[in-house]
């Protein structure tokens, strides 16, 4: 066991799965000298070489759609895109082409690459740094999307994703890179499954659910409640593309209680699927309808009214409260 | 190092080749690079262009150039101190920046990156709107009709097809106004800008691409960002590709002002290569000395834009007294601004509901009176 931040435990999983397997490469901007703006490619240049860990020119769609050539041509590229904001040159590779190879191919083709997609907002940046993109990616049939929340599962899903036969985007929230820290099992097998949700923390009243850099703000919620006397069950989606149905709609019936969060503006975002779907199966198991604590629907603002954009725990527990009320 | 066109893969390259110095020897694409000015001051003689610029004009450039850079280093002190969310800074690309735009009408439209401090000051608009953005205040300020300088563009390259679009509209009102469109080497790999080039080709859009090839995009050097340089790509696309010394005040005036009367004659656009260098960081955020050495910053730092232009006046009779009174009138606007940028609040997130559409739909409304109401719960706390 180690003790590893968020970015430190995604190096030491990239490694390891470079390691494993040699037609593993990487590309993207500044992932090579740099080590990437965020250094989560920090020594890999070093040790696999240029021939593996390559600085691209500076094009998100040159990034993906030659990374679908490579795995073509049997390697299995991890793309960093460099920030959230700037994966929308890439949009025509990745949903019309990426997602859709095994389909159109009859499974002949393949595109079993990983795109890495730091997002997530309270970041103190400038525009286009803080974006959370996760629902422009998840309607789309043919991807994966997972996200992790601590460092042990980051650790896992790059490995996992790296492993997968299918195209995933690993959404890694960025916020989290530096300031999360947490024990981490280096020898431990990644061989859990990559689309499993995790009840992070047991609960009877009300589940609160959510991915990514939400995490630490939903548990902070549920301990407060604990204070007050509520009972928060606490599920982390890790995958939002697919979702993992049997786990979130066992909680909801379990609670009768549902309050998602994520960061992404409330609108057709991932929060709109989950309450769709918990209703359309849970009905008669809820107390309450399921509502959303979510970014709002205007773009991302400036960093200094952010705070008031990304949901907070205050946020979370005026939703608890409502739903608690029904 | 010299540059080569031969095609290597880069999958098997090096893992980092500094990019190729533009002044020594001659460049392998057969581009010379103009030059009016030496780093010396000496005065070079050019088959095509000429100095355009009299004392006065070029003492006026240097003031906003001299101003802007006391401003930058401001900024970067500011960010250093938590009081902004990021800085960019453009030291050594005064010169390539102040010599392109103003060799423009008031009334020609620029499009910017982000790193153009300079020409946002010669527009005469107030660079706190540069340090609103920096401070995380607003996304983009000033009055873009007013000054016509366009926002900052922080996707790298999107401007690229708007200013061509623009320039479109220009010849639709057969008009004879040009645009300046801002971009950065690393820029030029981006499908968009590759985009922007043809449509203004093939429409023979009024505009003017201004790489500043820096030499670096962030850590990566033009040698690993492209194997063909902007300047010889230009001919691809059908339009000329000027190579210009961009630490030349001259030289890019000189240039820029050539292609902008080419646009003005309805002949099309022209893509001109400012070769100058980047000598503080990428931003605030970043770390040089990961991918760049000391000596090579030392060589650019001997060509900074702003001694040489110095020098040049000095031997046309500027005298130290207006040297002296440029510093302490740079140390006033330093100060003003420093005072200004902490006193900047920004809008309540309420009030940004504004701009989201036209007219606030409905559930948008909803939402701002909930926003609203939840943010004046917490004051009353
Ligand atoms: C589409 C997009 N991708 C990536 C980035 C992140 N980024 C910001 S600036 C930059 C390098 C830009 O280099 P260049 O075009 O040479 O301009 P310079 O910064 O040197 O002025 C990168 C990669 C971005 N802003 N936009």
């Amino acid at each position: 066991m180690v003790q590893l931040t968020m970015a430190k435990a995604i190096t030491a999983g990239l490694t390891r799965a470079m390691d494993g397997n040699e037609h593993v490469v990487t590309i993207g901007q500044d992932i090579g000298r740099l080590g990437g703006v965020f250094r989560i490619t920090d020594g890999l240049q070093e040790r696999f070489g240029a021939r593996r860990v390559m600085d691209s020119p500076l094009a998100e769609a040159g990034i993906v759609g030659t990374a679908l050539g490579m795995a073509q041509r049997g390697y299995v590229p991890v793309c960093e895109i460099q920030f959230d904001g700037f994966v929308f040159p890439a949009f025509d590779q990745i949903v019309n082409q990426v997602s859709r190879l095994r389909f159109r191919t009859q499974g002949r083709i393949t595109a079993p690459i990983v795109i890495r997609l730091p997002y997530g907002g309270n970041v103190g940046s400038i525009e286009h740094h803080g974006e959370s993109p996760e629902a422009y990616f998840t309607p789309t049939p043919g991807l994966r999307i997972v996200t992790p929340s601590t460092p042990v599962d980051a650790y896992e899903l790059i490995q996992q994703a790296v492993a997968s036969p299918d195209p995933v985007i690993v959404l890694e929230p960025k916020r989290l890179y530096h300031s999360l820290k947490g024990e981490v099992d280096l020898d431990a097998p990644a061989s859990g499954e990559l689309d499993r949700a995790r009840v992070v923390r047991l609960g009877t009243e009300i589940t609160l659910m959510g991915y990514g850099p939400m995490m630490s703000t939903l548990l902070s919620a549920a301990k407060v409640l604990a204070d007050e006397g509520h009972s928060a069950e606490v599920v982390d989606l890790r995958s939002i593309a697919p979702i993992d149905w049997v786990t979130v709609e066992a909680s909801a019936r379990k609670t009768g209680r549902v309050v998602v969060a994520h960061e992404a503006p409330r609108t057709s975002g991932v929060g709109a699927e989950l309450a769709a779907r918990i209703q359309e199966r849970c009905f008669f198991a809820l107390e309450a309808p399921v509502l959303r604590v979510t970014g709002l629907d205007m773009p991302y603002p400036p960093s200094r009214v952010e705070t008031d954009y990304v949901p907070s725990v205050d946020r979370v527990l005026q939703a608890v409260d409502r739903a608690l009320a029904y | 190092m010299t540059a080569t066109n031969a095609w290597t893969p880069r999958i098997v390259g090096p893992a980092s080749e500094p990019p190729d110095d533009p002044f020594a020897g001659e460049p392998a694409d057969g581009i010379e690079t103009v030059q009016l000015l030496d780093p010396d001051a000496r005065p070079r003689r050019h088959h095509t262009y000429s100095p355009q610029l009299t004392v006065d004009e070029v003492r006026e450039a240097y003031r906003t150039m001299f101003l802007s850079r006391r401003l930058d280093t401001e900024g970067t002190n500011l960010q250093r101190q938590g009081q902004l969310a990021l800085w960019a800074p453009a030291k050594g690309q005064e010169a390539a920046q102040i010599g392109a735009i103003s060799a423009l009408r008031a009334t020609d439209m620029v499009y910017p990156s982000y790193r153009e401090l300079s020409m946002v000051m010669h527009r005469g608009l107030d660079p706190i709107g540069v340090f609103q953005i920096m401070r995380g205040i607003t996304h983009a300020t000033w009055d873009v009709e007013a000054h016509r300088m366009g926002v900052f563009a922080f996707v790298v390259g999107a401007q690229t097809l708007q200013a061509v679009g623009y320039g479109m509209g220009i010849t639709l009102d057969g008009s004879d106004e040009v645009v300046l469109a801002c971009l950065g080497d690393g820029a030029t790999s981006e499908g968009h800008v590759n985009e922007a080039l043809n449509f203004a080709a093939v429409y023979r859009a009024p505009v003017i691409f201004l790489v500043q090839n820096n030499q670096y995009a962030i850590s990566v050097p033009t040698a690993q960002q492209f194997r063909g340089a902007p300047a010889a790509r230009a001919a691809g696309f059908g339009m000329p590709g000027v190579r210009v010394d961009g630490n030349d005040l001259f030289a890019v005036h000189a240039v820029v002002a050539e292609a902008a009367a080419r646009a003005r004659a309805g002949e099309g656009p022209t893509l001109v290569e400012a070769m100058t260098y980047r000598i503080g960081a990428h931003t605030t955020a970043d770390d040089p000395t990961r991918y760049r050495t000391r000596a090579e910053e030392d060589l650019w730092v001997g060509r900074d834009p702003l001694v040489r232009t110095e020098r040049w006046l000095r031997e046309q009779g500027t005298t130290d007294d207006w040297f002296t009174g440029l510093a302490a009138e740079a140390d006033e606007v330093a100060t003003d601004l420093r005072a200004r940028v902490l006193a900047l609040e920004p809008q309540g997130i309420t009030d940004l509901y504004d701009f989201v559409l036209a007219e606030p739909s409905a559930a948008l409304a909803e939402e701002r009176e909930q926003v609203a109401a939840y943010i004046a719960g917490l004051e009353g706390r």
